[in-house]
């Protein structure tokens, strides 16, 4: 399971670069997802795959035997949503970004330098 | 005691009753300038609290340390969250009349309070999670401060400072995920203690390289720091002063915290690494900043090169190296949020950044050419100005540690530095005003005094660390002796509940 995942994870990682190297705003975006999504993985499977039950669950029988580890998927929560709202914004912005420049070509970036 | 959730909470209540006062867009400046005064005194107060009581501890929700998140205030951040202080009440003060009027009344005070509550959470935050939580308040809030009016040029340099602090906040995470993995734990001393005790293995190597290249693009070091000159410059000259005196440093001070506390194993990787992106990012800084004609791109570039400097102090590695970088830290963050000011009021009088179109301002305004000059002679190391110490100390440590290269680099960037400010001041002041290139607009030729004073106090303050050099500078000692001692720290986290057995 580690491995498979571990190739997932390459693979968004992969993928979110490719995209941040487009020149389109809407594929620089979907590259952050991406590479958001894959470090979101990257902590799940650091913090350690065990088959277990649920911690803090009824008809948990013995409470030391292989409890899942919370943290991770706590911290993988607050990323998420911290993503979320950076998302929300880098949207936002690439909408505020076609509107004042009728484009949405990151070659177009080029124009502001020389201004 | 809730004294270390102090820093991060009154600006969190500023802002909310700037919220609540959202419609008085006149009060506005008044309640940010109140909550920046407060934060100022509570900064001083700290200090001198610590200086007495030893390292400030809070586990908040009275979780036990290495369970729940932990604030902590050694001397270090005390040191940083004083210059904060400092900065905000500079920016709240300059802001009343420097941003205009549509700004303020949207959202400009609640956010500069927003990036003051995320630098100040992450100088006392003892978590390395809680960190990356504080960073993304503070890029959260930067990000809105400088498209703030949404311009084409803001937006145009938003897009190239977002994409890039992204980035840096995905490779931080994932070094928090890589460590957490190996060692289970997020609090800061009892990583210390763990990984003093584990075996220099793969994944904390990962999680290290991880770290250095998501602060080296947060502060702005040598490869990674493209994103600043394409976004420093467009925002107004208020909001490019604040972010640019803070946020580069939080940058530093994550770093150092890290280097110092917990990756200290490897030191014979990391420390030459230090002195050569140190060297590589004064000398490029510098060399870019001279073949530059707008104000704030030079000193947009300049801020790349002193950050050299500090790196520099971290990869000497001895008491006096690192409370160099401490003291130019301090000396930097006052002196570079100053020449920024200044150029925004030149900017004020010419209508315009553009060195090539200004000139003969030392005829019209002698007291802005006295204003300019303390604190670019500062930054250049002039004595007796605060950056000369500054650069004495870590140059005089660079030799007696044996670093005679990067030391001399250190003295010649000084030279250039001084190059750069004095062409400034030739082509700003001295130069008669270029007929031809009179802007279209003269503007108010008297310069409103909110705008003058923050310069004024600043300039002071520049000339006091050069006057008063020694206590500032045994305060920079005293934090730096405290971050190569970690057990210090630990010690004061961890308390008791350290095992017997591990000491």
């Amino acid at each position: 399971m580690e491995t498979l995942l571990a190739i997932v994870i390459g693979v968004l990682f992969a993928a979110g670069v490719y995209l941040l190297l487009r020149r389109s705003i809407v594929k620089l975006i979907l590259g952050i997802m991406l590479l958001s999504h894959g470090t979101n993985l990257l902590i799940f499977v650091a913090g350690g795959l065990i088959k277990g039950q649920p911690q803090f669950t009824p008809g948990m029988t013995d409470a030391a035997a292989n409890p899942t580890d919370p943290i991770p998927q706590a911290l993988i929560l607050t990323a998420i949503v911290i993503g979320f709202g950076i998302t929300a914004f880098f949207l936002a912005l690439m909408y505020r970004f076609y509107k004042a420049t009728g484009t949405e070509d990151l070659d177009e970036l080029k124009e502001g330098e020389r201004v | 005691m809730i004294l270390p959730a102090l820093p991060a909470l009154i600006p969190l209540i500023t802002i909310i009753f700037l919220l609540m006062n959202f419609r008085r867009r006149e009060w506005q400046p008044w309640i940010g300038l109140t909550g920046a005064l407060l934060q100022l005194v509570l900064a001083v107060y700290l200090a001198v609290h610590i200086k007495s009581h030893g390292i400030l501890v809070l586990h908040t929700g009275n979780w036990e340390a290495p369970f729940g998140i932990t604030l902590v205030i050694d001397s270090f951040s005390s040191f940083m969250l004083i210059l904060t202080g400092i900065i905000a009440v500079s920016i709240s003060i300059y802001s009343i009349e420097a941003i205009d009027r549509q700004r303020q009344s949207f959202f400009f005070y609640p956010m500069v309070h927003g990036l003051l509550m995320g630098v100040n959470g992450a100088f006392v935050t003892g978590d390395i999670f809680n960190l990356y939580v504080w960073f993304e308040v503070m890029l959260m809030s930067s990000f809105v401060l400088i498209t703030l009016g949404g311009e084409k040029k803001q937006l145009n340099g938003a897009i190239k400072y977002v994409t890039l602090n992204l980035v840096s906040s995905m490779l931080f995470l994932a070094g928090i995920g890589l460590l957490y993995g190996k060692t289970g734990t997020l609090n800061m001393a009892d990583l210390a203690l763990k990984m003093s005790l584990a075996e220099n293995n793969i994944l904390l190597n990962t999680s290290a390289v991880l770290f250095f290249v998501a602060f080296s693009i947060k502060s702005a070091i040598f490869p990674f720091f493209f994103w600043l000159p394409a976004s420093y410059h467009t925002p107004p000259v208020a909001i490019t002063a604040l972010v640019a005196g803070l946020l580069t440093k939080v940058g530093v001070y994550a770093m150092i915290r890290f280097y110092t506390l917990f990756f200290v194993q490897d030191q014979l990787f990391w420390h030459p690494l230090f002195l050569w992106i140190g060297g590589f990012t004064m000398v490029v800084g510098v060399l870019t900043a001279a073949s530059q004609y707008d104000m704030r791109k030079i000193l947009s570039f300049h801020i790349i090169s002193q950050i050299g400097y500090m790196i520099m102090g971290l990869g000497i590695f001895t008491v006096a190296g690192i409370a160099g970088a401490i003291f130019y830290m301090g000396h930097n963050i006052i002196a570079k949020t100053n020449t920024f000011l200044v150029a925004g009021l030149i900017n004020r009088v010419k209508g315009s950044y553009d060195l090539k179109s200004i000139g003969g301002l030392y005829k019209t305004h002698p007291f802005l050419a006295i204003l300019f000059i303390i604190p670019a002679f500062g930054l250049a190391g002039i004595p007796p100005l605060s950056g000369f110490f500054g650069k004495l100390v870590l140059i005089s440590a660079g030799f007696s540690a044996g670093e005679y290269v990067i030391s001399f680099v250190a003295l010649a960037v000084g030279l250039f530095t001084l190059f750069s400010m004095v062409k400034i001041w030739n082509e700003a002041f001295w130069k008669a005003q270029p007929d031809d290139k009179l802007t279209e607009a003269p503007k108010d030729e008297k310069l409103p005094f909110s705008m003058v004073l923050p310069v004024v106090l600043l300039g002071l303050l520049t000339l006091t660390m050069g006057f008063a050099v020694k206590p500032i500078l045994s305060f920079a000692m005293d934090a730096a002796t405290q971050l190569l001692n970690p057990h210090i720290y630990i010690e004061a986290v961890l308390g008791n509940s350290i095992n017997p057995e591990i000491q």
